[in-house]
C-alpha cells in the first residue's frame, strides 16, 4: 500500500440551522479517527479556512436558506463541489427556520427586535444579510445530489453515508434516518 | 322449461403482481392483496372504517383499464390482472406523498407525533427523502379549545379518518369537512371551536385513528404522542358479532 | 292522457294559433331578459291594447332563445294565420330592440310594415347552416305553455312510447340512434340505458344533470328556459325504458329562470297527467322532483351529484361501482345531461335511424354549442356533428370582430383544450376533438384572437379548477394549487425552465391519479396549450423569447370573458 489514495476533500457549511448536524457529525466519535486519513476537511465551521477551494470533492450543507448570505454560500458550494449533500431537516425541508414562512418579514422583525427586545428595540441594519421572503430548502436554490434528512441525522447515518461514498457506492440514507429523526 | 339458475360463484381467481390468487366476490383489491401478503400503501384507509378513496396512494394498475384504480374501493373480478408496484406507480405515489408534505406545515422535528406518524413512515417506505415541490407554507391555525385534545391543521392530510370514526363508530358526528379544494379543513360541528362542541363526547377515537400529529392529546411534547390504532378493528368486529 | 286527448289539445292550440294574424315573439330567455326583454314585451302588449282596433289581430308573446344572443334582445314578427292558409308570410326578426323601439315595432306589425333599422337578416349562414333538433322549439314556442309544446308535437313521443312501444323498443331506438352523452363524456346513451334497464332492483332512478358549470357554456340553460317540457318528456321516456318511477332534475341555483320554468312545466305536466300515476292508462308511474345545486362545479360529476341529491357533501366517490348499478340511495340510476335527454323525444318521434343519418360514423346527430369570446355572432347554435370548426367560426360565427385574427378555439371548458388555427378544417366530432387534444365537452366554445395570451388562458382555467376542486383527493387538491402557482409565475415571467418541467410533471400526476373527472382533466388546458403554443410558454420564462421571436401577448386581456357587449 505504498501509493496511498489521495484523500477525499470535503467542505461543510452551516447555514440557517442550529449546528446540530455538525454536532452529530462530531458524534462519530472514534469513528472520526477511522475516517480521518481518508478525508481532508478543506472548509468548514470546524476548520480555519476562508475560501471553499475549487474542485472540492464533496460539499455538505447544513441549514436552510434564509438570507442572502445563505444563498450566496449555497451557490459557492455548488460551484466548488462535485457532489453536494443536503444534511439534516433544515437543509432538506426548511424545518424550524421555515416556520417563519407563514408570517411576513415585518411581523418577524417586530417580534424579534421590538417586542422581545429589552434594550434599544430596533431593526438591525448593518452587517446583517437581508432576509429572503421565504426560507427555502437547499434544493430550491441549487441542485443537490444526496439528501440526508433527520433532525439531526444520527451519527450512524452520517457515518454510513460517508463510508458508502468513500467506498464508491450510492448510499440510501432512508435506511437509517428520515424527516424528524 | 326455464333453465335453472346456477348458484353464484363462490370464489374467483385473479393475478396480483404475477401471483395467481383466489378471492371472494365482493372483496376489494387491497383486501385480496393483503390476504396474500402484498401490502399496498395507503393513508386514508383504515380497517373498521368506511372507504374514502381520497389519498390516492393505493392506486393500482389493472390490465385492460385505461385508468389507475384505487385498490381500497375497487372490487375484484374474475380474471383481473393487477399490478401494485410498477415503477410508474412508485413515482406517482412519491409525488402524492410530497404533495401532502408540501401542502401544509409538517415540521416533523417539533411534531408531537414525530416517530409515530404514518405519513413519515410512508415517506420512508416510498423513498421520499426530500420534497421537490415548492412548500406552500399556508397560514393555518390550530384548535386547542378542547380540554383534552388538540386539532392542529398544520399536520392534517385530510384523510378524514376522524370524520368517519366520529360518525360511524362513536355516532357523534362532531367532526366534519368544511371548505373545499386547498382550503378544505376538518371542522367541529358547524365550524366552531372544538371546546364549544355540544356533540363531542371526548372519546378520543379521532385522536387515535389520526395518522399524523393533526389530532393529539394535550400535554404531549415533541415525539411523545403514541397512537393506538389497533382498537378499531376489534371494536368493529365485536359490534358486528353483537348484531 | 290518451293519444286522442293529446291530439285534441294539439289541434285546439294550433287552431288558436292559426287565428292570430300578426304575432310578435319576444325572446324571454336569460340573455335577452338581462336586457329587459320581458319589460319590452309588456310594453308591446299594453301598446297594442292602447292602439285598439288599429292593432287588431296583433298578439305579443314570450318565446325561448332565438340563439343570436349578442344581437339581443331579439324580437320576431310572424303571421300564423297566413302561414296556416298557405299564404306567403315572411317573418321579420329585429335585433337589439330597446324599450324605445317597442311601440314602433307594434305599430309596424299592425300596419304590415317593418322597422328597417332594426331588421336582423335571417338569410345568413348563422341561421341557414344550423340543424335544429334539441332546439327545434326554441324561439318558436312559449316555454311556459304546455299547450304550445303539445301543438309542436310535444309529448307525442312519450304517448307513443307508452301506448305503442315496449321499453325494449325504446331502448332499441335510442341504441340505433347512435346518441352519445352530451355532457362531455360521450358515452353511448343506449348502452347506459340498457345497463340500468338490465339491473334488477326494486327501485331505480333517472337523474337529469342540469348543473351546467363550464365557463362560457350556456346550452343547457337555454334548453331549460326555452323548452322545459322537452326535458320532462325525455326523462319520462327514459324512466319508462329503464324501469324507473322517480326522477330528479339537479339544476344549479344560479339558473333561477330555468328553475321557475321547470317548476311550472312539472305542474302543467302533472295537471295533464303526463306525470304521475298510471300514465296513459298503463301501469307506468313517474314523478319528477327538482333539486337545486348550491354552486359547486364538482356536483356536475355524477357521483358528487348523487351525494348532493342525497343531502350529503357533494364530493365524488371512486368508480366503479358506476351509478348505473349503484347510484342514488344505492339504487341503479340513469344520469343523463340535459341535451341528451332533450334529444330523446325527437328520436322516439322520428326513429333512431333518423338521428343516425345525421353526423359522422361515430358521432351521430347534432350538438348545441355556446359561441362566446372574440366572435361576431355570440350565442347558441345547433349544428350537425362533423361540421368543420372553420364553418362554425367563420360562417356561422361570422369571424372575429374588429378585424382581429383567429388564434384558437377553446372547447370543453376546464376539462378541454385549445384548437389552433391550422386545425380549423377539422370536423367537430368526439374522436377528432380528442385527437386534437381537447374534448367535445358540454358545448362551450370560446374563440380567442391574437391578443390572447395562451399561458394566461391555461392559468384562467387552472384557477377555476383549483377553486372548484372539492379537496377530497390529494392530487387534485394540492396539484391544482401547485400548478396554478407555477402558471402565475409564468404569467409574471418569473418562472424558470425547472418550473416548466415541474408543471409538466404535475400535469401527468394530477391527470393519472385524481379521483374524478375534475382532477383527471384539470391539466388538459395546460397540456393542450403546451402542445400548440409551447413557444408562448418558453417566451414566458425568465429572459425567454418565443420560438419565432413574436412577442408573447400581455396577460392583461382576461381570456374567455367577452369584454365587449355588442351594440
Amino acid at each position: 500500500m505504498s501509493d496511498k489514495k489521495k484523500p477525499v476533500t470535503i467542505a461543510t457549511v452551516w447555514l440557517d440551522g442550529c449546528s446540530g448536524c455538525h454536532m452529530s457529525f462530531l458524534d462519530l466519535d472514534e469513528r472520526l479517527v477511522e475516517i480521518a486519513p481518508l478525508i481532508e476537511m478543506v472548509y468548514s465551521p470546524v476548520v480555519d479556512s476562508k475560501e471553499i477551494p475549487k474542485g472540492t470533492d464533496v460539499g455538505i450543507i447544513e441549514g436552510a436558506i434564509s438570507n442572502e448570505d445563505d444563498r450566496a454560500k449555497a451557490l459557492k458550494m455548488r460551484a466548488a463541489c462535485g457532489f453536494l449533500i443536503s444534511l439534516g431537516d433544515c437543509a432538506v425541508t426548511g424545518n424550524v427556520p421555515s416556520m417563519r414562512n407563514v408570517f411576513d418579514q415585518k411581523e418577524c422583525f417586530d417580534r424579534s427586535y421590538h417586542e422581545n427586545a429589552q434594550l434599544q428595540p430596533m431593526d438591525p441594519t448593518v452587517c446583517v444579510p437581508p432576509l429572503l421572503d421565504k426560507v427555502l430548502p437547499v434544493h430550491q436554490v441549487v441542485d443537490v445530489d444526496l439528501y440526508v434528512p433527520g433532525c439531526p441525522p444520527p451519527a450512524d447515518a452520517i457515518y454510513y453515508v460517508l463510508s458508502e461514498l468513500l467506498a464508491g457506492r450510492q448510499p440510501d440514507p432512508l435506511l437509517l434516518t428520515r424527516f424528524g429523526k | 322449461m326455464a333453465r335453472q339458475k346456477l348458484p353464484p360463484t363462490q370464489t374467483l381467481t385473479m393475478k396480483i403482481d404475477d401471483v395467481d390468487v383466489t378471492a371472494k366476490p365482493g372483496q376489494t383489491i387491497k383486501d385480496v392483496a393483503r390476504d396474500h401478503d402484498i401490502i399496498i400503501p395507503g393513508l386514508c384507509y383504515l380497517d373498521g372504517l368506511s372507504i374514502w378513496g381520497g389519498c390516492r396512494l393505493c392506486l393500482v394498475e389493472v390490465e385492460g383499464m385505461n385508468k389507475l384504480l384505487a385498490s381500497c374501493s375497487t372490487e375484484v373480478a374474475e380474471g383481473m390482472v393487477v399490478h401494485t408496484d410498477s415503477p410508474k406507480l412508485r413515482a406517482y405515489r412519491k409525488v402524492v406523498i410530497e404533495m401532502l408534505f408540501a401542502e401544509r406545515n409538517h415540521v416533523c422535528s417539533v411534531c408531537v407525533s414525530n416517530g409515530g406518524c404514518e405519513l413519515q413512515d410512508m415517506a420512508v417506505e416510498l423513498g421520499v427523502d426530500h420534497v421537490h415541490l415548492p412548500y406552500m407554507d399556508p397560514d393555518v391555525n390550530l384548535d386547542s379549545s378542547n380540554d383534552r385534545f388538540r386539532l392542529d391543521h398544520n399536520r392534517c392530510i385530510m384523510c378524514t379518518r376522524c370524520v368517519r370514526v366520529c360518525g360511524e363508530i362513536e355516532g357523534a358526528f362532531t367532526k366534519g369537512i368544511g371548505g373545499r379544494g386547498i382550503d378544505v379543513r376538518i371542522i367541529n360541528d358547524l365550524n366552531m371551536p372544538w371546546g364549544e362542541s355540544q356533540t363531542c363526547t371526548s372519546c378520543g377515537k379521532c385522536v387515535h385513528v389520526c395518522p399524523t400529529g393533526a389530532l393529539v392529546e394535550k400535554g404531549t411534547a415533541a415525539a411523545e404522542m403514541d397512537k393506538r390504532r389497533a382498537f378499531l378493528p376489534y371494536l368493529t368486529i365485536m359490534r358486528e358479532a353483537q348484531r | 292522457m290518451t293519444p286522442e286527448e293529446l291530439i285534441q289539445i294539439a289541434e285546439e292550440r294550433r287552431g288558436q294559433q292559426a287565428a292570430v294574424g300578426k304575432r310578435i315573439n319576444v325572446c324571454a330567455a336569460a340573455s335577452c331578459m338581462s336586457r329587459h326583454s320581458d319589460k319590452i314585451a309588456e310594453e308591446m302588449s299594453s301598446h297594442a291594447e292602447s292602439l285598439g282596433d288599429k292593432a287588431e289581430g296583433v298578439e305579443v308573446r314570450c318565446v325561448g332563445c332565438m340563439g343570436l344572443c349578442s344581437a339581443g334582445p331579439l324580437v320576431e314578427v310572424d303571421h300564423p294565420a297566413d302561414e296556416a292558409a298557405g299564404n306567403d308570410a315572411p317573418k321579420t326578426m329585429y335585433r337589439g330592440v330597446s324599450m324605445d323601439d317597442a311601440d314602433r315595432i307594434v305599430e309596424a306589425a299592425a300596419g304590415g310594415t317593418t322597422v328597417e333599422q332594426l331588421v336582423q337578416p335571417t338569410d345568413i349562414p348563422y341561421f341557414s347552416r344550423q340543424k335544429r333538433i334539441v332546439t327545434e322549439n326554441s324561439g318558436y314556442i312559449d316555454p311556459e305553455s304546455i299547450e304550445d309544446y303539445i301543438a309542436a308535437d310535444g309529448y307525442s313521443g312519450l304517448v307513443t312510447a307508452l301506448t305503442e312501444m315496449s321499453p325494449n323498443d325504446v331502448l332499441h331506438e335510442v341504441t340505433i340512434s347512435g346518441l352519445r352523452g352530451r355532457g362531455g363524456g360521450g358515452f353511448p346513451t343506449g348502452l347506459k340505458w340498457s345497463t340500468v334497464a338490465k339491473t334488477d332492483a326494486d327501485k331505480k332512478y333517472v337523474v337529469c344533470n342540469a348543473d351546467e358549470g363550464d365557463p362560457g357554456a350556456f346550452m343547457d340553460r337555454a334548453v331549460l328556459e326555452s323548452d322545459p317540457h322537452r326535458i320532462i318528456e325525455g326523462m319520462t321516456i327514459a324512466g319508462y325504458a329503464v324501469g324507473a318511477s322517480k326522477a330528479y332534475i339537479y339544476v344549479r341555483a344560479e339558473y333561477p329562470l330555468a328553475i321557475a320554468r321547470l317548476k311550472k312545466a312539472i305542474r302543467q305536466a302533472q295537471k295533464y297527467e303526463l306525470l304521475g300515476t298510471n300514465l296513459c292508462d298503463t301501469p307506468f308511474n313517474f314523478e319528477i322532483e327538482l333539486r337545486l345545486g348550491a354552486g359547486a362545479f364538482v356536483c356536475g360529476e355524477e357521483t358528487a351529484l348523487i351525494a348532493s341529491i342525497e343531502g350529503r357533501r357533494g364530493v365524488p366517490r371512486p368508480r366503479p361501482p358506476f351509478p348505473a348499478s349503484y347510484g342514488l340511495y344505492g339504487k341503479p340510476t340513469l344520469i343523463n345531461n340535459v341535451e341528451t335527454l332533450a334529444t330523446i323525444p325527437w328520436i322516439v318521434r322520428n326513429g333512431g335511424d333518423a338521428l343516425a343519418s345525421i353526423g359522422t360514423a361515430k358521432s351521430k346527430g347534432t350538438k348545441v354549442f355556446a359561441l362566446a369570446g372574440k366572435i361576431v355572432n355570440n350565442g347558441l347554435i345547433e349544428v350537425p356533428m362533423g361540421i368543420s370548426l372553420r364553418e362554425i367560426v367563420y360562417d356561422i360565427g361570422d369571424g372575429i370582430p374588429d378585424g382581429g385574427t383567429f388564434k384558437a378555439v377553446q372547447t370543453g371548458g376546464p376539462s378541454g383544450g385549445c384548437v389552433p388555427g391550422n386545425l380549423l378544417d377539422m370536423p367537430v366530432d368526439y374522436e377528432s376533438l380528442q385527437e386534437a387534444g381537447t374534448i367535445m365537452g358540454s358545448g362551450g366554445m370560446i374563440i380567442m384572437d391574437e391578443a390572447s395570451n395562451m399561458v394566461d388562458v391555461a392559468r384562467f382555467f387552472m384557477e377555476f379548477c383549483k377553486d372548484e376542486s372539492c379537496g377530497k383527493c390529494t392530487p387534485c387538491r394540492v396539484g391544482t394549487a401547485q400548478m396554478l402557482d407555477l402558471l402565475e409565475k409564468l404569467c409574471a415571467k418569473s418562472a424558470t425552465e425547472k418550473d416548466l418541467e415541474l408543471l409538466k410533471e404535475l400535469c401527468d400526476v394530477v391527470k393519472a391519479c385524481s379521483l374524478c373527472g375534475l382532477g383527471q382533466t384539470a391539466p388538459n388546458p395546460v397540456l393542450s396549450t403546451l402542445r400548440y403554443f409551447e413557444d408562448e410558454y418558453m417566451g414566458s420564462l425568465v429572459g425567454g423569447v418565443s420560438g419565432d421571436g413574436r412577442p408573447v401577448p400581455d396577460v392583461e386581456t382576461k381570456a374567455g370573458a367577452p369584454d365587449r357587449i355588442e351594440r
